[in-house]
Formats: structure tokens, C-alpha cells, sequence
């Protein structure tokens, strides 16, 4: 960190920072390099050579992954998320992904089967008929967006933890990862999978799950923010290694438990 | 006692004799402080651009003096910086506890003492002779800060965890309220942190102890 670094007379090591980042090929690589340069006075105070873009972000990197192991063990399966009167309900609840609601994925019902793969028992897909059949649970609980808003909303389906055991998925496994029809894709940690209120969601406010809150299946997760609440949910994989998720590789906190 | 070792001793007297400077802040004071500081400014900045992802107010912070670049990037900084605030924080009210310097400094704030000094400075006739000895003004500004310090690291914690500490939140009056707490906390700290930073340039010896001590 406190490597010295000769200063070559009429350069400005600022500017040569900006160049040097748009040589970087990906995206990602650049997300931390202007706040990195904006801590030039911390710089200064500290003697530490923070303005170096990629050491800072990979530091960055190592903490989120100690506070992915602090959040497992701060997650209790036994705590529940606060569930609130129907009179809380948030109407009318927001729309949000990173495309607009017209752009969300249609996803025709009647050919629709929810694929099962991984450490699995018996990976028959599952048709929106045979799933409705499965007994309910509801719940309406607190959505918190990973950009601080937050809306409350009444979610009903199939429990994840019963569903999982029905169809003899490995719960000694470590990750459920989720597919969606838009690309879309998550991996929760088992004992987030195993959580009560953690539901397979069909339904919102007791209706047919609307194209905009993830038509035909939602994960509902209220023990983890918004976005590993996946929508449009078409496969569900039992494995052991991480899959990642569309913006928890992009430098969101992969735990992200609320 | 010999009279040798009078003599011995006697050409040692005169620097012996010299005032030592007595410490205004203890090393532990200095270090915990200007980490403090580090910590303080990367968690205001990366929280202006998390704050910019969904305001609370009709403004924004301008992303230049913001941390983070993006949502993902100033977050990642924050929950970094946390760990640096809270076990610098904790390191620092513990020894201010322990060590009696907090009774000492701190207190008692009497109101009126705070009214005569306040009226004093703003006509520039409050003494900063004694830098070891704060007078009520002070006294009063860093106790709050030290609150605000407190009730900022809690009602972030209660955004951060509303399910496992969901009685935290609850006690800041909910997830949406404990966003204004966080937030007014940040205000108070930032409003601190600039007089504290004009007075420090005005007076300039008051720096020079935080640093060196003396």
C-alpha cells in the first residue's frame, strides 16, 4: 500500500490515471477508479498509494467476500422478517429491474415448465398447473431495494424448503442457483434456500403473479435484498459451486442478507 | 544523602529545571483520532453515492466529490470502511472511558458556561491558551459529535440488518425512518466536521497537538 512512486516532472498523475483506465478492456474494471482518484486528500493523509485503481478494487473485493462469511453467520434460520398488516401493502408496488416493464420477458403459461437440475432426486419439470396444486403459504413482508427504497407486498406460493424436499434436492448442498427467461440468474446460499418465509413464489396480493413481478414464478426472499429475489425464474440447480449472479458479478455483496 | 552525590546531580539542575511541555492528546488520542478521520471521510463519501441511488430529499450529491463511482462501488467502500469506523470507534470509547479522559474533558457541560463561551467566540475573545482544557463550547460539540457517532454506526446497522437486528430498526422507528436518523446523523457529523476544520485552520496550534502531541 505504501509504495512510493516517483513523480515524472509535467505529468499529472491524475490525467495518467484516466488514461490508464480507458486502456482497461472490461467495464467492471473501471467501476472504483474515479471514487479511488476523488480520495486523492485521504492519499495524502495516509501516504498510501490508494489512487492505484485495481489494488483498491481488489482489496474492496477480499472485504465484501469477509462480509459474505460475516452475513452467513449473522443469518439465523430460526429469525423472521417482519410481516405486516394488509393495509401496509404498497400500492401500487413498483416495477423494478434494469430493463423497463415493457421489455420484460413474456412467458407463455400453458408451454411453461420449471426445469430442475443439480443434486436433485427426481428433476421432472414442473408445469404451472401441477405447482398451483402444492400447498400455499403467504406472506406480506418488506422489499428492500439494494438502492435503499423499500415497498411492502403480499406474496403467496409453495415453500421453498418443502418444495425442495419433495423433490429430494441435497439440502447438504451449498448454493440453489436460479435461472430466469431474461438472462437473468442467482445463486443463494442453502440455508437462505431452507429459510420458512423463502418462497416459490405464483402469486401477488392473491392473484396470478402480473408479468411485472416475475409472471410465472418468483423467488420471494425477504431475507435477502431485492435483487436475489429473482423473476421469471425458469430453472432451479441443487449444486456446490457458486454460479455467481447477473449484478453480484458486477460488485454487488453476493450475500446481501438483510 | 552525600554531598557527592549533591554535586554529581547539581550540573544536571538547569535542564532538569527547564518546564517539560506537559501532552495535550496521548498518542491513543492522536491515532484513533486521525483513523477516525480516514474512515469518516470514506464513509460519507461512498454514503453521498449510495444516497444518489435513491435520495431521500429533492438533491443530489454531486459525483465528483462522491466515492465509489456507482451504487456497487460506493457500497462495496462502505461496508469496508465500517469495519475501520466501528473498531477504531470502539478502541477510542473504550480508552476515553477507561482512562477517565471523557469525565475529565468532557464534563460536566453546564448550559450557561456554554451561552458565555458561545457569545465569547463570536466576538472573538475566547482564550485557546490552554489547548488541554476545552472550554463549554467545545465541551458541548464533541460530546454530540461522539453521540452522533453513535447513533449513526446503530441506525446503519439497523438499514444494513432489518431482519436480524429487525428491533434495532424497530427502535429507530421502522426502515424508512431509520434512513432520515442515518442521514440526519451524516448532516450532524458533516456540520461538526467543518467548524471543527475552520477552527483547527484559525487556530493553528490545535492541529499541531493532534499531530505531534504537544
Amino acid at each position: 500500500m505504501s509504495r512510493q512512486r516517483k513523480q515524472i516532472p509535467g505529468v499529472d498523475p491524475k490525467l495518467l490515471i484516466k488514461d490508464a483506465a480507458k486502456l482497461l478492456p472490461e467495464p467492471s474494471r473501471r467501476l472504483f477508479l474515479r471514487g479511488a482518484v476523488s480520495l486523492g486528500a485521504v492519499a495524502m493523509l495516509t501516504d498510501c498509494d490508494i489512487v492505484d485503481g485495481p489494488t483498491s478494487e481488489n482489496a474492496l473485493r477480499v472485504i465484501s467476500n469477509f462480509n459474505d462469511w460475516v452475513q452467513a453467520r449473522l443469518f439465523s434460520k430460526t429469525t423472521l422478517a417482519p410481516e405486516y398488516p394488509e393495509s401496509a401493502i404498497t400500492r401500487p408496488f413498483p416495477f423494478n429491474a434494469y430493463y423497463t416493464e415493457d421489455e420484460a420477458p413474456d412467458v407463455d403459461g400453458e408451454t411453461y415448465k420449471l426445469e430442475i437440475g443439480g443434486l436433485v432426486d427426481n428433476k421432472k419439470p414442473w408445469t404451472l398447473p401441477e405447482l398451483n396444486k402444492l400447498p400455499e403459504v403467504s406472506q406480506i413482508t418488506r422489499h428492500v431495494c439494494v438502492e435503499g427504497w423499500s415497498a411492502i407486498g403480499s406474496w403467496q406460493g409453495v415453500r421453498l424448503s418443502d418444495f425442495l424436499k419433495m423433490i429430494g434436492a441435497d439440502t447438504t448442498a451449498k448454493y440453489v442457483w436460479f435461472q430466469c427467461a431474461e438472462g437473468y440468474s442467482n445463486t443463494i446460499d442453502m440455508p437462505t434456500a431452507l429459510h420458512p418465509q423463502t418462497q416459490l413464489t405464483l402469486k401477488f396480493d392473491h392473484k396470478t403473479l402480473p408479468v411485472a413481478y416475475g409472471f410465472p414464478i418468483k423467488i420471494r426472499i425477504p431475507t435477502k435484498l431485492g435483487f436475489k429475489n429473482p423473476k421469471y425464474v425458469t430453472a432451479m440447480w441443487v449444486q456446490n459451486n457458486d454460479a455467481g449472479g447477473y449484478w453480484e458479478n458486477q460488485g454487488y455483496n453476493w450475500f446481501s442478507g438483510l | 544523602m552525600s554531598t557527592e552525590a549533591a554535586t554529581a546531580a547539581a550540573p544536571a539542575l538547569p535542564e532538569a529545571a527547564e518546564p517539560v511541555a506537559p501532552v495535550i492528546h496521548p498518542l491513543w488520542v492522536r491515532v484513533t483520532h486521525w483513523i477516525n478521520a480516514l474512515a469518516m471521510l470514506m464513509m460519507i463519501g461512498s454514503g453521498w453515492q449510495i444516497y444518489d441511488a435513491s435520495p431521500l430529499f429533492g438533491f443530489t450529491f454531486p459525483r465528483q466529490i462522491a466515492l465509489g463511482e456507482w451504487l456497487a462501488g460506493a457500497l462495496l467502500w462502505h461496508f469496508a470502511a465500517m469495519w475501520l469506523l466501528v473498531i477504531n470507534g470502539i478502541v477510542y470509547i473504550s480508552l476515553g472511558i477507561l482512562t477517565g479522559r471523557f469525565r475529565r474533558k468532557l464534563f460536566p457541560i453546564r448550559p450557561r458556561e456554554v451561552v458565555n463561551d458561545f457569545t465569547a467566540a463570536l466576538r472573538g475573545k475566547l482564550s485557546h491558551e490552554d489547548l488541554s482544557v476545552y472550554n463549554a463550547v467545545q465541551k458541548l460539540l464533541y460530546a454530540g459529535v461522539l453521540l452522533a457517532g453513535i447513533v449513526i454506526v446503530l441506525s446503519g446497522v439497523s438499514i444494513w440488518k432489518p431482519v436480524q437486528f429487525w428491533w434495532l430498526t424497530a427502535f429507530f422507528g421502522g426502515y424508512n425512518t431509520a434512513r432520515y436518523v442515518h442521514f440526519a446523523a451524516m448532516t450532524a457529523i458533516v456540520t461538526f466536521l467543518t467548524i471543527h476544520v475552520v477552527l483547527a485552520i484559525i487556530v493553528p496550534k490545535s492541529l499541531r497537538a493532534m499531530i505531534i502531541g504537544l
